[in-house]
């Protein structure tokens, strides 16, 4: 049985092809404003990339913030669910999962088959996801991408007190005005996200294996600032990304 | 009513342009504003002679009240109810006790004529009876199908909270009592498939309640008890008819809110077995610091005593400006969906 799943997010839209319980591909593109379009683009361009016709593809399921604007979908899920059963997929003995997105950072503990025990999410403010740090690489002016190899490079991080975006951007142009190094910055930054997500982690009461999903688990430097905060090492994969929509299309091949 | 009206936001920013900080409860602000602009549903509330205030389920109130009576520069009696970690102890009982005597001081001088014992007799004993009935109302949603469900609570609330003591109250929850009692003999449920029954905590979200009630029936799961409108006859056990007055300083101080977190999680524990709950709805209001302090306590004391799970919302009774919809939609998506594959097994 081949299915899809197709997981659209506030920055990125992702999707994902099983046959038979083994992963045949995935692919991430940029969102953008028209959510129902990067839905369509991003699953015909994978199909195509795997050289399937749509008509191969017996179910689909579509998750994320943008999970009702897939028409063609048999089924929508929220990103609990589907995130709870990528981790699964990937890696069956898995207990609990931190999955930090664009702008929902959540912490999910499982039972031995997958099912959800328990979740907590961020509550409304979009510190600690993956927004947060788009918006402090453009006042670093650091790409994304680099924001975890540098990070690595500090001596000494950067208290970042503030829990909220924008006065956290206020705090971190002050530390730049005040001269402090990129390193020691993006550092504190990486620890003032894992400071949240580590009290969300307890709320839930995380139990390892655990395993962080989501854009943010690419960043190296923020998964260390996460390890040192819980005491447990997270385990990433390198589908960390498309986690959401591996679960979909895992979760569509069990829909009747 | 200016929250469900919708009217919050506009008042709210009346009251912050006021010099109010929006972190103030939208309670508070909404009446300070409403009484300076005649604004809300009604047009503001008539001009008051006096007020009267009870800080047993509210810090706010005192300051609120105060500001409200240098504003309509009428006398103000507040009734101070200690806080009941355990247990009444004799000193808060004799406490409160005085102050009634004061109350009833204040209230002669201020109408002018001497109190008249056998009203209060009358007007307590009617009182009870709505307390009673409110109550009855409320557990026929023990029943499955629920026949009501919170959200109806929330609107028939009204009158035990505004015409307590009065005939209207018990002739109303009488013909509420019959008809939902029809309801249930008719296998009548509040929604059209109930499968989940869920508890709400908290103040409602008044502006928002539709959406709610539609989003969660949309799952089939029915609100069907809440910690809210049970806590209008919650200390019934506490008033003695024939010594309305040593009783009453009870049970306005054993209050709901006014107890400790253990007796609070106590009350949350015998509802879910009562109402046969499958998972508790919380509302973390960011106006009622009483009300949500103490919630991932009593949420852990449930996952524990009774392994049922718990969502959390962070909204404002009030104040739209608190609400994300989207977020809170996919909270309760994915809320469902753990009730859906923990009751599937």
């Amino acid at each position: 049985m081949i299915t899809a799943g197709i997981d659209i997010g506030s920055i990125s839209t992702k999707a994902a092809v099983i046959a038979d319980s083994k992963l045949l591909g995935a692919k991430v593109i940029f969102t953008g404003y028209n959510a129902e379009q990067a839905g369509k683009t991003v699953y015909e361009d994978l199909l195509q990339e795997l050289h399937l016709q749509p008509s191969a593809i017996q179910k689909t399921v579509a998750t994320g913030y943008g999970r009702n604007s897939v028409k063609f979908a048999d089924k929508t899920l929220t990103e609990i669910i589907c995130h709870a059963a990528g981790a699964h997929f990937l890696n069956p003995p898995v207990r609990s999962i931190i999955d930090i997105g664009g702008q929902d950072s959540k912490a999910i503990v499982v039972d031995v088959n997958g099912n959800v025990g328990n979740f907590v999410m961020n509550d409304k403010c979009a510190a600690g996801t993956g927004r947060f740090l788009e918006v402090m690489a453009r006042a670093l002016e650091v790409d994304l991408e680099n924001l975890g190899d540098l990070s690595l490079q500090a001596d000494h991080p950067s208290k970042i007190s503030s829990l909220c975006t924008v006065f956290a951007e206020s705090e971190v142009i002050s530390l730049i005005a005040k001269g402090e190094n990129r390193a020691n910055i993006i550092a504190g930054i990486h620890e003032s996200i894992a400071s949240r997500v580590f009290s969300m982690a307890n709320r839930v009461g995380i139990v390892p294996p655990v395993v962080m999903t989501g854009g943010v688990a690419k960043n190296i430097g923020f998964v260390k600032a996460l390890e040192k905060k819980l005491g447990i090492t997270p385990t990433v994969s390198k589908y960390a990304q498309v986690n959401g929509a591996i679960g979909a299309a895992d979760l569509a091949a069990g829909l009747k | 009513m200016i929250g469900a009206s919708k009217m919050g936001v506009g008042l709210c920013e009346t009251a912050e342009g006021m010099g109010y900080s929006p972190d103030l409860c939208s309670y508070a602000r909404s009446d300070i504003a409403c009484a300076t602009v005649n604004g809300g549903p009604i047009g503001g509330l008539p001009r008051p002679d006096m007020l009267v205030c009870c800080n047993n389920i509210c810090g706010t109130v005192l300051k609120w009240y105060e500001v409200q009576a240098r504003y309509f520069k009428v006398p103000l009696f507040i009734l101070d109810t200690p806080f009941c970690h355990v247990g009444f102890a004799d000193e808060a009982k004799r406490y409160v006790r005085r102050q009634l005597d004061e109350y009833i001081l204040f209230l002669e001088k201020t109408c002018g004529r001497k109190m008249d014992n056998n009203r209060l007799k009358e007007v307590g004993k009617l009182s009870l009876e709505g307390q009673r009935l409110w109550q009855a109302v409320l557990n026929t949603t023990a029943n499955r199908p629920a026949p009501m469900s919170a959200f109806d609570a929330f609107f028939h609330l009204a009158l035990i909270v505004t015409l307590r003591g009065t005939r209207d109250v018990i002739d109303y929850y009488s013909q509420l009592l019959i008809k939902m009692k029809d309801r249930v003999a008719r296998g009548k449920g509040a929604i059209p498939n109930e499968k989940y029954r869920l508890l709400w905590d908290n103040i409602p979200i008044w502006p928002r309640t539709r959406w709610l009630s539609q989003k969660f029936a949309s799952h089939d799961a029915c609100l069907v008890a809440d910690t809210y409108t049970s806590a209008w006859c919650g200390t019934m056990k506490y008033i003695d008819e024939n010594n309305f007055f040593d009783s009453m300083a009870e049970a306005y101080t054993r209050i709901y809110l006014n107890i400790g977190i253990d007796e609070m999680a106590k009350q949350v524990l015998e509802m879910i077995d009562k109402y046969q709950i499958d998972g508790i709805v919380m509302h973390s209001n960011r106006s009622c610091k009483p009300y949500s302090i103490g919630q991932y306590d009593i949420q852990k004391i449930i996952e524990k005593e009774r392994g049922i799970p718990s969502l959390m919302i962070e909204a404002d009774m009030v104040d739209e400006r608190s609400f994300a919809e989207s977020q809170v939609e996919t909270r309760i998506d994915a809320f469902m969906e753990v009730i859906k594959q923990r009751k599937g097994r």
